[in-house]
């Protein structure tokens, strides 16, 4: 099998103890076994337990992804690939992804979040686009423990330095706060990137004899086994794995970004790939699997930062800032003189071989030799049995009438001015005045809004972009969960008037092995596909991340979804926020008596119960279409989707966002469109879907109802927005709330500030 | 006319720079990589934000003594404009062709916002297409903008209309609450004695383009632009040479 090369030589003997350490279960070692006809060795059984992890091997989920859709018009590149590629038009791409960072941000958040928004930004530069934007979606717990405010303090800090250096402007996100992710916070990040289409490259390894090359920072001892520890559970000894976190270096990421793109900008490369998790590893057998190549590297010829490194240690260390490339071999001294004036090491390690083999040397002695298509490949996976806990059941099914009704005018506004003090709900101003926003120059809607627009370089077009997910709602309903990630998203984007075009997901999920936890995943991942095909936004890829838990209690299950669309004309989007006082206020969509996972009950009643919002498809897609037509005629003035807190939240953020409010409102929310009995609790605060607040000049508001019936959406017009600084002056279902507009916009923007003044030290 | 953008490794508002000098003004500019000791014959030379060399040592430390410094540092000495932003402007601190110095914000953490800007000084080759106390919107984004000097230094810049830009709210003031850093006595942008050299905390390019729905920054473009044709034009009527330094 192996031909003229001697078999690698065994200097440790490999136990079942070894194995179990290396995270194998024995029949996965039986597996390597016959793949190698041979006992593997050491460097073997490294290179295997990566590749095999949960983290590069899906072999939990791998079964379930499949069942996503992933093609689509739009489609250039799905998954697979290093990042997703959609065609904008006129020539031009856009790569996108999303990554988790959870485990290494819950051991060191600062380096962890840092080290995150690194990887996915040469996810998106090795596809040859420039990255134009950042997003970081975020889960911690409550902001009154100490613990979550250094976690979200460390998070916030190490998201904003890597992609202020680097020069990516963070235009948007989401900050959740629930106890349920206290000691296991979720931190994902999605970069997106142009490239013309005509530049698209692959991480590829191909033509024998090709010049396999080591470049950017040293290899050290760093990470070694990441991909491993991000597939286990945290326990309490985490902590002391700090040495599998790496450390982030965005300067030199910074010019392997510039270098990247130049090499590929002058077609000097066959294929370049990111040494993310399991390093030289991953990458290598990857971009070999991918072209049905081998590839035969030598790890004395890589450089390293210390000395007497093993090959086990060199093949699996995750030091950051690190590329494979594989050059054309007519142009090896071009990519050298590219990499020296950027002041990179570059180092040729190896050569792309036809015999299908990943071999790995030691000054010529062969540690490894692994046939590439089955590691890569052929990763066991495992379709599971899924039984709902019931507890969630019995959560689901509870009684709630007792939180329908109010029992004073009173109350609906303790209520209100709740929603608007919990950080999940409150501004994050405290978090994107720490990102760069504007550098670049395409930010023509940053944080703080819907999704965010970007101009694009394709003529008058510009990017919508968002990322979305509701935790608590999967938890009580995984599939209307997995739905609603999608459908809010596509919501968001079509708020700006921008069509949504395809998703990239990260599925952050607790222990796979725990049935009531399978079952989450299976029912959550068949809800995103439904939305998926009834919105016609495939998934282009993403991440899985599992293990999510600590003490035996997994997160909630939360698939966070990342969407992109496209505004034919950038001065025809539509804002979030209310623009004019005179301005009508309209509803479209129907409220249903739905307050079930609401953060209503959560941050009123501290009650994590009933069952979330309906979620059907079909309106979905109607209003994402009215949204989209009501772009194109520029007959709105705002669009603002209603998600957490309701439409009495959502009035209020119209109100509060806007640039020279924050506007007064007089509505009266019992002219909504129905359907059935609403109880006051639902009609302020329910979360039924498909709903959005918009406004528009009063003469152009008929032409708006002949569009929205035009689109069978539900409309309603329900009052007007009032001067600057005036009052919310709000009725429905039997009361009546007047607070003044500064009162509200005070709490909205002080109620994270406020819970952070210790972690800054000043008040400043 | 040309602008030259000096690219050190870790410069990431280089581009922007060259969008508004190009997309945004409509003249001619050009790269000037770090390594190179040639400034190709530009008119003025921009120092762009970013991070130059990580900023690892303390921000713009490492950046003066880079290679194209040296005949940076001799074109501003012989008159040639020079504009600093952001790490531009650190930058020129630590080349000691402007007073002060810039140090961590006041809060500790980066910021990126819009602020109110005060032109204080619109006879400068910089500011000649704003009028004297025109209250401009500019984003900063910075972790290390909090401008600093000795009380002496402070005064002199005062004393000499040295202050170009100063933070202020809405009603022009220069409050404590409108000062994104801490920066002493709200300064936001400081020009040399000589008057050929600024440096600027805000980023007026990431103000210069209409497709992004604000403009208050070209006018730094615009007033570049406007000195060198004046400079040109006294040239010719002179019928001597141009001030040395400044090229062709």
């Amino acid at each position: 099998m192996t031909g003229a090369v001697a078999p690698p030589t065994h200097e440790i003997e490999i136990t079942p103890e070894l194995v179990e350490d290396h995270g194998l279960s024995p029949e996965e070692y039986e597996r390597i076994l016959e793949i190698l006809g041979r006992t593997p060795t050491i460097a073997e059984l490294g290179v295997f337990s990566a590749m095999w992890s949960e983290h590069c091997g899906y072999k939990n989920s791998r079964p379930l992804l499949r069942t996503l859709p992933t093609e689509g018009d739009a489609v250039v590149q799905g998954p697979g690939e290093n990042a997703g590629v959609i065609d904008v038009g006129e020539g031009w791409g856009v790569a996108f992804k999303i990554e988790s960072h959870n485990h290494p941000s819950a051991v060191e958040p600062y380096q962890g979040a840092a080290t995150g928004s690194g990887g996915i930004l040469r996810d998106v530069f090795t596809m040859g686009a420039r990255p134009i934007a950042l997003f970081d979606s975020l889960r911690f717990g409550s902001l009154d423990s100490p613990r979550s405010r250094y976690l979200f303090d460390g998070v916030v800090r190490g998201v904003g330095d890597y992609g202020n250096c680097v020069g990516v402007p963070t235009v948007g996100g989401e900050a959740v706060f629930d106890p349920a992710y206290e000691k296991n916070p979720l931190v994902n990040v999605m970069c997106v990137g142009v490239l013309p289409l005509e530049r698209l490259i692959r991480g590829e390894a191909s033509g024998v004899g090709n010049p396999v090359m080591a470049v950017g920072a040293r290899t050290g001892r760093d990470g070694i086994h990441g991909a491993t520890f991000a597939s286990e559970e945290l326990d309490e000894e985490s902590t002391e794995s700090r040495p599998q976190v790496q450390v982030g270096d965005p300067f030199t990421e910074k010019l392997l970004l510039e270098a990247s793109l130049e090499l590929i900008e002058r077609d000097l490369l066959v294929g370049i790939q990111d040494m993310g998790a399991a390093g030289l590893t991953s990458s290598g057998t990857e971009m070999a699997a991918r072209s049905g190549s081998g590839i035969d590297i030598d790890v004395a010829l890589v450089p390293v930062r210390e000395e007497g490194m093993t090959p086990y240690e060199i093949l699996l260390s995750e030091s950051q800032e690190r590329m494979l490339l594989v050059a054309r071999p007519e142009h090896e001294a071009d990519v050298r003189e590219v990499l020296e004036r950027w002041d990179l090491q570059a180092a040729t390690i190896g050569k792309v071989t036809d015999d299908g083999l990943f071999r790995v040397r030691e000054n010529g002695r062969v540690v490894a030799e692994i046939p590439v298509q089955p590691l890569v490949n052929e990763c066991p996976t495992y379709t599971r049995e899924g039984v709902e806990d019931p507890e969630v059941v019995r959560l689901r099914g509870m009684d709630l009438s007792e939180y329908r009704t109010f029992g004073s005018d009173e109350s609906v506004e303790d209520a209100l001015r709740t929603l608007l003090d919990a950080p999940t709900i409150a501004s994050k101003r405290w978090i994107h005045d720490q990102y760069d926003t504007s550098v670049q120059t395409n930010t023509l809607q940053g944080p703080g809004s819907d999704c965010a627009v970007l101009r694009l370089p394709a003529g008058k077009r510009a990017l919508a972009a968002t990322t979305d997910g509701n935790g608590r709602y999967t938890y009580l309903e995984p599939r209307t969960g997995g739905r609603i990630a999608v459908a809010e998203a596509a919501r968001n984007v079509a708020c700006s008037g921008a069509r949504p075009l395809a998703i990239t997901n990260c599925l952050n999920f607790g222990s796979p092995l725990r049935p009531s936890v399978y079952h989450q995943l299976a029912e959550a991942v068949a809800g995103m596909g439904e939305a998926c095909r009834a919105l016609d936004t495939p998934v282009t890829g993403g991440n899985v991340s599992l293990y999510n838990e600590t003490g035996g209690r997994p997160v909630y299950p939360t698939p966070v979804v990342g969407m992109l669309g496209v505004i034919p004309d950038r001065d025809l989007r539509i804002g979030s926020h209310f623009r004019n006082a005179g301005d009508e206020i309209v509803v479209l969509g129907i409220t249903r008596d739905e307050i079930g996972a609401s953060e209503y009950l959560a941050a009123c009643h501290g009650l994590v119960a009933g069952a979330p919002p309906a979620l059907d498809l079909e309106e979905a897609r109607r209003l994402v279409e009215l949204l989209v037509a009501m772009g194109e005629v520029g007959a709105v003035h705002s669009a603002h989707d209603c998600s957490d807190g309701g439409l009495a939240v959502a009035l209020a953020e119209c109100a509060i966002g806007a640039r020279v409010g924050p506007f007064g409102i007089e509505a009266d929310l019992d002219q909504v469109p129905l359907e059935g009995e609403v109880s006051p609790a639902a009609l302020w605060f329910g979360e039924s879907q498909s709903r959005v607040v918009a406004s528009c000049t009063p003469r152009r508001c008929d032409e708006l109802e002949d569009l929205a019936r035009a689109h069978s959406v539900a409309f309603a017009r329900i009052g007007r927005v009032a001067e600057p600084g005036s009052a919310y002056e709000v009725r429905a279902g039997g009361h009546r709330v007047r607070i003044e507009v500064a009162e509200l916009s005070r709490i909205y923007e002080s109620a994270i500030p406020r819970r952070m003044r210790e972690e800054a030290g000043l008040t400043s | 006319m040309k602008f030259g953008i000096v690219r050190f490794p870790g410069s990431n508002c280089d581009q922007d720079v060259f969008r508004a000098v190009t997309e945004g003004l409509g003249r001619e500019a050009t790269y000037l990589w770090h390594k190179s000791h040639d400034l190709q014959g530009v008119d003025v030379v921009v120092l762009p934000g970013g991070f130059s060399y990580g900023d690892y040592l303390r921000a713009g430390a490492i950046a003066r003594f880079s290679p194209i410094m040296r005949e940076v540092v001799q074109f501003a000495r012989d008159g040639g404009l020079t504009l600093g932003i952001c790490n531009g402007f650190q930058v020129l601190c630590e080349a000691r062709l402007l007073p002060g110095a810039l140090v961590r914000n006041r809060s500790l953490r980066f910021r990126c916002v819009e602020v109110g800007v005060k032109v204080e000084n619109a006879e400068t080759p910089f500011t000649s297409a704003y009028e004297e106390g025109q209250r401009l919107v500019i984003p900063v984004a910075h972790g290390e903008g909090q401008y600093v000097a000795d009380p002496a230094t402070l005064d002199a810049l005062e004393a000499s209309d040295r202050v170009v830009f100063r933070y202020v709210d809405e009603r022009g003031l220069a409050t404590d609450a409108a000062n994104p850093n801490g920066s002493a006595r709200n300064i936001a942008g400081i020009i040399n004695e000589a008057g050929n050299v600024l440096g600027v905390m805000p980023h007026p390019e990431r103000v210069s383009l209409a497709a992004l729905g604000n403009t208050d920054g070209l006018g730094v473009f615009v007033s570049l632009a406007r000195a060198v044709a004046r400079s040109d034009a006294e040239g010719l009527t002179a019928g001597g040479a141009r001030p040395a330094g400044v090229g062709s």
